[in-house]
């Protein structure tokens, strides 16, 4: 089963084109969008929720959502960069107003939450600090027990402390329900080896990765050596390499393969940025 | 049960998982029918994902070391002689594979290696 189901998502603005942008979102995982800024990852969120208009294919829980968007998007948790709370709301004002929208609306939970997350209920939004925003943003979210999450960059700016405590509540989302999703973009790519199942990476509009994650950084490798061992490597052997004055680093693809292969074994696990820099930077 | 994680070990995360469980296994801390954690709890608690717990239980379960009853979860599979002796043969084969590598490496002859296998064995008797 799978919640969110793209194909072909393509979108013109000038100077950039979102080119054909397809995967899934399964239930029960959580799949992290990557890339730089301006890669395209927000113009997909915002495809998939039909805020902007695409020529493409989106079904959220098996239903076209050019067709039932009123009825989708009851089951969705949705949190945008530029998503809008009122500064001169407060947390408990927000409640009376989202009761009216989600007829699911679970105020007990909200309340439980706010207190989590030790949010002050009475205080205006323009005096919450970044981390607190976010916390409430997260939280309003959630407390109409969507079947899914998407959020836009629910981490950036955040210190690593809220960072965990926002990552706890993502798993513990999916943990209470197994038929839950979550779709999140960040740059921030530390998060998602703690949370995503899989992580789709988009570079210039268009996807150039779409793994699972353990797969991923069980699989790869930034292979160490010298410029005439580099010369050695075959073409289909590595992704790319930088070139340093006293060595080689080489991304590749497939290590276990590469170590039956060459006889060259220092190599290193790259993280999920180690990989996506040399996607981008390295040369080819 | 400690399951210990750590990205120094060359061994992928699924098998340190794997080799933790059947640890605890041998060790006789975890008994047969008792229950593992689920595959999402233990995923929540070690920070992964739950693909990677899955691939770990399904490896286990292939090996026979755990049951999983659909629905309900993951117990431990009645010991098996064999099994188990099986699996020491592999560590002792991966152990005398490395001595085979140091004594290749530094050039020590096959008699040598031999005669330090008999004065360890002997020494038993």
């Amino acid at each position: 089963m799978n919640n969110i189901e793209i194909k072909n998502v393509s979108k013109k603005y000038e100077g950039f084109l979102l080119d054909k942008i397809s995967f899934n979102v399964p239930a029960g995982t959580v799949v992290g969008l990557i890339g730089e800024n301006g890669a395209g990852k927000t113009t997909t969120i915002k495809a998939i929720l039909n805020i902007i208009k695409s020529d493409s294919t989106v079904k959220i829980f098996n239903k076209d959502i050019h067709q039932d968007e009123k009825k989708i998007k009851q089951d969705i948790g949705v949190v945008l960069d530029d998503s809008f709370l009122s500064d001169y709301l407060t947390p408990k004002q927000i409640k009376s107003v989202m009761k009216e929208i989600y007829s699911t609306w679970d105020e007990e939970k909200y309340n439980q939450l706010i207190k989590q997350f030790n949010l002050p209920e009475n205080k205006l939004i323009k005096d919450y600090s970044s981390g607190m925003k976010m916390k409430l943003k997260i939280a309003t979210a959630i407390s109409h027990n969507p079947k899914l999450l998407i959020l836009d960059e629910p981490t950036s700016g955040l210190d690593p402390i809220v960072r965990s405590e926002i990552l706890d509540i993502f798993r513990k989302y999916i943990e209470e329900d197994e038929t839950r999703s979550i779709l999140l973009s960040t740059h921030i790519t530390t998060d998602l080896e703690h949370i995503s199942d899989y992580i789709v990476f988009i570079d210039k509009g268009k996807i150039i990765m779409n793994a699972q994650t353990d797969k991923l950084l069980e699989d790869y490798g930034i292979l160490k050596c010298s410029k005439e061992e580099f010369s050695k490597i075959k073409e289909d052997d590595y992704v790319s390499y930088k070139k340093g004055k006293y060595q080689y680093k080489v991304l590749i693809h497939d290590k276990n393969n590469f170590k039956k292969k060459y006889n060259m074994t220092t190599i290193d696990k790259p993280s999920i940025e180690d990989i996506m820099l040399f996607y981008i930077k390295g040369e080819r | 049960m400690n399951i210990i994680i750590t990205n120094s070990s060359g061994l992928p995360i699924f098998e340190q998982i794997e080799n933790s469980i059947k640890q605890a296994i041998f060790s006789n801390e975890l008994k047969e029918g008792d229950m593992l954690p689920s595959v999402r709890s233990l995923a929540n608690e070690l920070k992964i994902s739950f693909l990677t717990v899955k691939r770990a239980y399904d490896e286990l379960e292939k090996s026979g070391f755990i049951k999983t009853i659909q629905g309900k979860g993951s117990y431990v599979a009645p010991k098996n002689l064999d099994l188990i002796k099986e699996e020491k043969l592999k560590e002792i084969q991966s152990y005398i594979e490395k001595i085979y590598e140091i004594s290749k490496l530094s050039n020590i002859p096959k008699e040598e290696v031999n005669e330090l296998f008999k004065m360890i064995f002997e020494e038993e008797l």
